[in-house]
């Protein structure tokens, strides 16, 4: 595989993130998982007013960090 | 000392490190006025990026809308944030590497065509000039409240400051200001967040005290909150009030109209290389995220606190900040029942929508109004949510000197974010509009001086936006990132991802998203406003989430004509495959 199919495979399993914790937690199966608390919040609504933020910061360490190992990589 | 004698040295000192640090870093190159000669340090950047995207509507309106909106607030929280995931890893790095001035730049390259270029001009002068508009608003706010001078003087005394930092210092001027900047913001948000926080839960923490039991009680904070509001008539804090596909589309509007501002763009430019734009993304995130992650608790503090202290409460025990804000126009209060009560609950205490004061009072002291009251509803209080921010110190009892650094912390919002606009806007003049399109021939002397002058002329219409609102201001926000996401985003992503998609295909597909978002927002908020809702609107969307629409279709035409016109030529294949490079 070259530096930029492994580049996008890492993109999209980290888009897949972003999608789950904002659309789907926050959005979409809100309503599903609202049975779990975290203190006084159910779990939907702490990830549409907290979580979510979290876990984009996150993900951008996250693929800063792989992406310069596959660039480290590539360059030798 | 009086609060407005603080509140005078706390602006003055801050303007002054301000200006100082504008000619200290002032511009010598058209590289440093356009992208700080790009050696910005990656998490200066990010604090500057921070300064830069919170504006005096992040600052001063988005708790109190939150207030309000309660759970339907989170579009703004999550769409406002999750732009910056798309931006670290699907733009930033790459139009970083590209290494040029501005985003036209790219596009016109990328596309090989001029019109391209200045399609994507247009496109940005009118998301940029909505915003700007917004922020000159908010200083004169901050003015009229605090320093009680006209509102027309803050605009101006705004602009005169706006204007020798931006002009004179360009973009390497504007990012050590905002770093600046983004530090007395963010103190000035968080002091009175805290201390509201210790008082309703005994948590030092906002985000934590925001999940946590009432002091000497049992009862969760949003638990106590979902219940007064249902008692009062208004829908459950905790639940979604709009159609969960509304909600959907606006979020992600918000979050590609975020990843395509141009103003957020290009302080990715002004960083040493792609690892850093990536890395100082991140950051900006963080710094971000401490006020967004702040905000939703400032907001169900500040309104299980107003509640308390208004519901059911004699006029005459009033606490001052009611009186002080009654004063000014933003709260008030019709006694229909005739008990000397002040009662508050869901609805509209009058017909129209905004109190219109008679300059009489009545028998408690109160303005008169000459507003119809409203018969269907009980409450009596009407209260203007752009407030919640600047009376939380008075509500909270906080010392002066806190109230003084809110003002100041307002202004910081506001002027940063100015800054970065007037910077792209006129860069895009004299950079795309003048030495790429129109005078190729001009110097870079020349050109920097039209830059300056740009800026200048920018300053003063967005100052004339600030002294003559137009009416539609508030209404023309989801312009903004409707038109970024529909336009700029897709052009900019096909720009990296794909190396086939032709100049033909852009042009088309920034014209159909464009057009059709405009048309859209233009009849359900101008032409047909009584049609604005949800059983005329396309497939349950409202305006503001529209420009999702007008992304999907702008790609889907960026695909269709991408297969009926040649290839691009070989020398922009190879500079796509370039900017992949690391």
């Amino acid at each position: 595989m070259t530096f930029w199919q492994k580049n996008l495979i890492l993109l999209s399993s980290l888009l897949f993130f972003w999608f789950l914790c904002s659309f789907g937690f926050g959005i979409l199966f809100s309503e599903y998982i609202s049975f779990m608390k975290i203190g006084g919040f159910e779990l939907g609504f702490w990830f549409s007013q907290q979580g979510s933020i979290y876990v984009f910061i996150i993900l951008i360490f996250t693929y800063s960090y792989l992406v310069e190992r596959l660039e480290r990589k590539e360059k030798k | 000392m009086e609060a407005q004698t603080l509140t005078y040295i706390f602006v003055g000192l801050s303007f002054a490190l301000y200006i100082s640090i504008a000619i200290a870093s002032r511009a010598k190159s058209t590289n440093d006025f356009y992208v700080a000669g790009k050696g910005v340090n990656p998490v200066a950047n990010g604090m500057a990026t921070a300064a830069d995207w919170m504006s005096a509507a992040s600052f001063l309106s988005m708790a109190g809308l939150i207030a309000f909106l309660g759970r339907d607030g989170s579009v703004y929280l999550m769409g406002w944030t999750g732009g910056y995931v798309l931006l670290a890893l699907l733009l930033a790095p790459y139009l970083r590497k590209y290494g040029k001035y501005t985003v036209p730049d790219f596009i016109g390259e990328r596309y090989y065509s001029n019109v391209a270029r200045v399609v994507a001009v247009i496109c940005l002068i009118f998301i940029s000039f909505t915003y700007i508009a917004g922020q000159m608003r908010g200083v004169g706010i901050v003015f009229s409240r605090f320093l009680e001078v006209e509102i027309e003087m803050g605009v101006f005394i705004g602009m005169g400051i706006v204007f020798i930092y931006a002009v004179l210092g360009g973009m390497k001027g504007i990012t050590y200001t905002q770093v600046a900047q983004y530090c007395v913001m963010i103190f000035a948000y968080l002091v009175p967040a805290i201390f509201l926080s210790i008082m309703l839960t005994g948590n030092p923490i906002p985000q934590l005290g925001f999940g946590d039991k009432l002091l000497n009680s049992d009862i969760y904070l949003i638990n106590k909150l979902d219940k007064t509001i249902i008692d009062l008539g208004f829908s459950p804090y905790t639940e979604y009030s709009k159609s969960l596909i509304d909600i959907f589309c606006i979020t992600a509007a918000l979050m590609f109209g975020t990843a395509g501002l141009p103003h957020v763009i290009v302080r990715f430019f002004t960083v040493p290389n792609m690892q850093a734009a990536r890395r100082s993304a991140g950051y900006a995130l963080v710094f971000i995220a401490i006020l967004y992650t702040t905000a939703p608790a400032v907001a169900s503090f500040a309104r299980l606190n107003f509640i308390d202290s208004v519901q059911n409460t004699f006029y005459e025990d009033a606490p001052d900040w009611f009186r002080n804000w009654e004063n000014i126009g933003l709260i008030s209060w019709m006694d229909k029942n005739q008990d000397g009560k002040m009662q508050y609950s869901s609805g509209s205490p009058f017909v129209e929508s905004r109190p219109i004061f008679t300059d009489k009072r009545g028998s408690l002291g109160q303005r008169l109004l000459e507003n119809e009251a409203n018969t269907s509803s009980s409450n009596e209080v009407y209260l203007d949510r752009d407030i919640i921010v600047l009376a939380n110190p008075e509500i909270a009892n906080l010392p002066i000197w806190v109230i003084a650094l809110v003002a100041a912390g307002g202004l910081a919002a506001a002027l940063s974010t100015a800054a970065g606009l007037l910077l792209v806007i006129s860069s895009s003049i004299s950079h795309d509009l003048m030495k790429q399109t129109f005078m190729p021939q001009i110097t870079e002397k020349k050109e920097l001086l039209y830059a300056r002058l740009a800026a200048g002329i920018t300053i003063l219409l967005a100052g004339l936006l600030g002294i003559f609102p137009p009416a539609f201001v508030a209404q023309v926000v989801a312009f903004a990132f409707g038109l970024a996401a529909s336009t700029l985003f897709p052009v900019l992503f096909m720009g990296i991802f794909s190396k086939k998609t032709t100049k033909e295909a852009a042009i088309g597909g920034m014209l159909t998203g464009l057009v059709f978002t405009f048309s859209y927002i233009v009849f359900f908020k101008f032409i047909s406003p009584e049609l604005n809702n949800s059983d005329y609107w396309f497939l349950g969307i409202s305006p503001e989430g529209i420009g999702v629409i007008g992304m999907i279709l702008n790609f889907l035409i960026m695909l269709l004509v991408t297969k009926s016109s040649k290839n691009p030529p070989e020398s922009v294949m190879d500079l796509v495959e370039t900017i992949r490079r690391p």
